[in-house]
């Protein structure tokens, strides 16, 4: 007989493939049958901004003095057409968020520390509130394929339109509003029933393609006199393509959403499977604009996991006009804050990994529509955070343009920027660090 | 402004010609029009199936356009009443809020599209998606309409004289179809309901409305509404979402 | 995406006026299309005949081309009509080839002449002279490029088969494998354009013994996507618009002709119109006129 007393015993071994998130979604799908619906955008890792690394001034080049020498960084939207293009004070504005996903209060927020820094707000699917209008200087009203809520007195108070193609955490998909938050007040400004569980749309009712959306942006300018800037939001797909034709379609502005780009609920599958990274995005918006002699006449937005100063500075060095912030701007509000830990526990996740912002019962009091929740949110304290954000991201920003030698954080450029990782250089159609090699590169997508 | 006006006597109209003024004119013009206008009578020619005309109104004046129209005609209308002396485009009384909007030849895709009140008849024939997202508008086709009508209809009525094509009332909300002729089929979550007398004398107001009550015979129309087995995801349901 | 017309004449009294008319229809179809445009025009044809549409250079010299290769040629701009007899079509591609390799041909056909180019729709028509050309049967589009490039082999009709032309309004989902299958069948596509795989599978489908109309239902089941059809051969006029049916269509018959425009706008001119029989063609209903039934 053998003894087996001595043989060494090897390790459990977990599968790479089935690791612990995966099997935890199978049995989750067995047990209810259903796809599982979360809030924000791409968990995954993905070629990011934080790939690229700017070449600041030494002896080529000569640096601004730090907060002596001016860098500006106004912008200018809306100037193609629109008789009243907006003027930002800082090149970050707030992406869309519907009212119903947000509470009263995260709007009411968002629009105090947009407005205390010169920038813009936009609503989301679900209409605009005399809240929001009200706290906010210059607001960017949407126009979705459910149109809830949408008027045209609404349309008329509103300082620009975004008619919404697509978002980057799923471009070509509807969303679903779970019954948990279509409260009476959300479901009479959608004209639905309370409490049901809301599908969206993922094609606008009356228009479909390029063609079309030219006569539909016709008509949008006739109501409000071509006095609003027209944003066309895409979510990144094919950018190249989808810019070109937001451009021939007659849009101002053209805003372009990264996979990275949060949502208030679509499918997880959805959102981590379609769509391209927001980097790999940029330059392909950007090559569209420039192909038509048409780059900084119609601005660029991008957006889809921006995150701090230097986030900014490169977008804006890749080409775009400006940025736009809403997974940040929610955790600057106080989402995800670690002191709400065991509450965050208690719903079986933790501070910084909660995402079911379609089940309403966010203790940050944000993405709900439950009265005591979002009163723990005090807009005034909160929307004092956004602008203590904003205002950190454009000092960031800056301080990068001053050490390239910029007076004003438009004058950044690709040619400022080299790449950590053959991914990044690929996609952003910048050099390998210490390298003259792009990778990839033949001037074409 | 070269904007050409021309009261002409006896109807005090005022007279727009789309053969030699713009659109921008014409629109410019009638919403700078006051709530206490007295030019509450304008006649448009040749409109040539030129879209967006009269989109955007708000003040309580009758707009006559004498022919067909393109995309978007009396889009988010409120308070007026935009008469269509031919056929429509697509999206006729898109999103429209109150007035009235009244279509006397064909109608084409998507007839008030998320419409949120206000009546628009069309006489003739509607084509696909007539109503779709409809929000509370009331509309009244004489004629049939194409298929995918009512699609995510939320409220308001859509009343049909004629047929209705394939997939009525797909995944209906709160909207009331009345059809008198056939349906070609139901959509996901669309059923036919009985027909109680309330809903015949809301069927009643509607074609009062449409100033054809008496016209036809009530009894001959079938409702249809949501079954709500889409209200609350089930994975029973999983085949019609 | 895009703008289509077409016109299909039943009384022969509005044969000389075909251009005029098709021209008006796709000067009003600029906005939906402003990058090219494209024509095809059946016109008379001898029989025993093939005529070649070749395109060329700006500044070829068509005449002497015509002269070289000992057959009337038709210069039109950019475009010249070659006609030479069915016999000879091999030996004259042949002898285009080597004389002047850069000239292509884009259409052939015993009565299609087939006419495109970059640039505003407008200008494009009145370079080729459209107002001027007669015939039974034309169908035009212009065209707001969508995944492929803006040049002249990109523009519409495409023509893959003789007297068979397509223009496309909308975007098909699966044309990259339809184009591999096409090739494993012999079709060659040139153009990375999906508009152009419908015409070869449409031609496809012809070649092996389908009519046109049997030709559109086959393609219910097999391109995928929104798509609105108007198709020419020697003969016919067809019209699909897929399932969906959401790109527009509007269609107009009186006792002179059926007409397709993509918006009314484009049928406003048409003698006519105000008392013709307009409709919206149903979803998934193939529609087809033809001279010879």
């Amino acid at each position: 007989m053998n003894d087996h007393s001595h043989t060494p015993r090897t390790k459990p071994r977990y599968s790479a493939t089935f690791d612990e998130y995966t099997l935890s979604e199978i049995r989750r799908a067995a047990a209810t049958g259903i796809y599982d619906i979360r809030g924000a955008g791409a968990k995954r890792k993905v070629p990011h901004f934080d790939d690229l690394l700017f070449l600041g001034a030494s002896m080529s080049r000569y640096p601004l003095e730090g907060y002596r020498e001016r860098c500006g960084t106004d912008i200018l939207l809306g100037t193609r057409f629109a008789k009243k293009p907006i003027a930002l004070k800082i090149p970050v504005t707030i992406a869309g968020m519907s009212f119903g996903s947000l509470s009263a209060n995260a709007k009411e927020a968002l629009g105090r520390g947009a407005s205390a820094m010169g920038t813009s707000t936009t609503t989301g699917d679900g209409g605009m509130t005399n809240e929001e209008r009200g706290h906010s200087s210059m607001l960017v009203y949407q126009y979705l394929p459910s149109r809830y809520g949408m008027n045209p007195d609404d349309l008329k108070r509103a300082d620009a339109i975004e008619i919404v193609i697509g978002q980057g955490a799923k471009p070509g998909g509807g969303g679903m509003l779970l019954g948990q938050k279509i409260t009476e007040r959300v479901a009479s400004m959608r004209t639905l029933p309370v409490g049901i569980d809301q599908r969206s749309a993922c094609r606008h009712p009356d228009w479909t393609g390029p063609d079309d959306l030219e006569i539909k942006i016709e008509e949008l300018r006739e109501i409000t006199d071509w006095e609003k800037p027209i944003y066309v939001k895409v979510g990144a797909a094919r950018p190249y393509y989808d810019t070109a034709l937001a451009v021939k379609s007659g849009a101002d502005v053209v805003v372009v959403d990264g996979m990275q780009g949060g949502t208030a609920a679509t499918q997880e599958i959805f959102i981590e499977h379609v769509g391209i990274p927001t980097l790999a995005a940029v330059r392909q918006a950007v090559k569209a604009l420039q192909d038509l002699g048409m780059h900084r006449k119609v601005q660029l937005i991008v957006s889809g996991g921006i995150r701090n100063g230097a986030d900014v500075a490169k977008a804006l060095a890749l080409g775009a006009d400006a940025v736009a912030i809403g997974t940040a701007a929610l955790v600057a509000l106080g989402d995800n804050d670690p002191h709400y830990q065991a509450e965050y526990e208690a719903l079986g996740t933790s501070a910084g990994a909660y995402d079911d912002w379609h089940e309403g019962r966010d203790p940050a009091g944000i993405t709900t529509q439950d009265p005591a929740l979002m009163a723990r949110l005090d807009p005034v304290a909160a929307g004092r955070r956004l602008a203590n954000y904003l205002a950190v991201l454009t000092l960031e920003a800056q301080t990068i343009a001053r050490a390239c030698g910029k007076s004003h954080v438009h004058n950044l450029e690709p040619e400022d920027l080299v790449a950590l990782t053959i991914e990044a250089a690929a996609m952003a159609n910048v050099p390998l660090a210490g390298t003259s090699w792009i990778p990839g590169s033949n001037g074409n997508f | 402004m070269n904007l050409v006006l021309s009261r002409v006597p006896p109807d005090a109209a005022t007279h727009v010609d789309l053969a030699t003024s713009s659109l921008r004119e014409l629109n410019s013009a009638l919403h700078k029009l006051a709530p206490d206008t007295h030019e509450t009578l304008w006649k448009v020619a040749n409109p040539a199936g030129r879209h967006a005309i009269a989109a955007g109104l708000d003040a309580p004046v009758t707009v006559e356009i004498d022919g067909p129209v393109g995309y978007y005609c009396g889009g988010m209308n409120k308070q007026a009443h935009i008469i269509v002396n031919g056929n429509a485009g697509v999206g006729v009384g898109e999103n429209m809020m109150s007035g009235l909007i009244h279509v006397k030849g064909d109608a084409s895709q998507s007839v008030g599209a998320t419409g949120n009140g206000g009546l628009l008849i069309v006489d003739g024939n509607a084509s696909a998606r007539c109503g779709i997202s409809m929000k509370g508008i009331d509309i009244v086709v004489k004629g049939s309409i194409g298929h995918m009508s009512a699609f995510m209809a939320q409220a308001g009525t859509l009343t049909v004289l004629g047929d209705a094509g394939e997939a009525l009332g797909d995944s209906l909300y709160e909207a009331r179809l009345f059809v008198r002729g056939s349906v070609a089929s139901l959509g996901a979550d669309c059923v036919e309901k009985e027909m109680r007398e309330e809903h015949r004398a809301l069927l009643a107001a509607k074609l009062e409305a449409a100033g054809i009550l008496g016209e036809v015979d009530i009894g001959e129309f079938r409702r249809y509404g949501s079954a709500r087995t889409l209200y609350h995801f089930h994975v029973d349901n999983v085949s019609s979402y | 995406m895009c703008g289509i017309v077409g016109l299909f004449l039943k009384d022969p009294k509005l044969e000389p006026e075909l251009g005029a008319m098709l021209a008006e229809m796709l000067d009003i179809m600029c906005d939906r299309g402003p990058d090219s445009a494209g024509f095809a025009v059946y016109s008379a044809g001898a029989p025993g005949f093939v005529k070649l549409t070749l395109r060329g250079p700006a500044g070829t010299d068509f005449t002497a081309l015509g002269a070289a290769i000992a057959h009337p040629i038709l210069p039109r701009d950019t475009h010249a009509v070659l006609s030479v007899p069915v016999a000879e079509e091999a030996t004259v591609r042949a002898a285009l080839g080597r004389l002047a390799p850069e000239i292509r041909v884009v259409g052939a056909g015993q009565r299609m002449e087939l006419y495109k180019e970059v640039g505003l729709p407008a200008d494009v028509a009145r370079r080729f002279k459209l107002e001027t050309m007669a015939g039974t049967h034309a169908i035009g589009h212009t065209r707001m490029a969508t995944e492929s490039a803006v040049t002249t082999e990109g523009a519409h009709p495409f023509s893959t088969g003789t007297d068979q032309c397509l223009v496309h309004n909308g975007s098909l989902s699966n044309h990259a494998g339809v184009r591999r299958r096409l090739a494993r069948e012999g079709f060659r596509v040139d153009t990375e354009n999906d508009s152009e795989v419908a015409a070869a599978y449409l031609s496809y489908r012809m070649r092996g013994g389908d009519t046109l109309g049997e030709a559109l239902t086959h393609s219910l089941d097999d391109l995928d996507g929104f798509y609105t059809f108007v198709v020419g051969t020697e003969s016919g006029f067809g019209v699909l618009r897929d399932p969906i049916a959401c790109k527009p269509a509007v269609m107009a018959e009186t006792d002179g002709y059926v007409a397709f425009g993509s918006e009314y706008r484009a049928l406003a001119g048409l003698p006519g119109i105000a008392t013709a029989k307009l409709w919206e063609p149903e979803p998934a209903k193939v529609y087809f006129w033809d001279r010879a039934a």
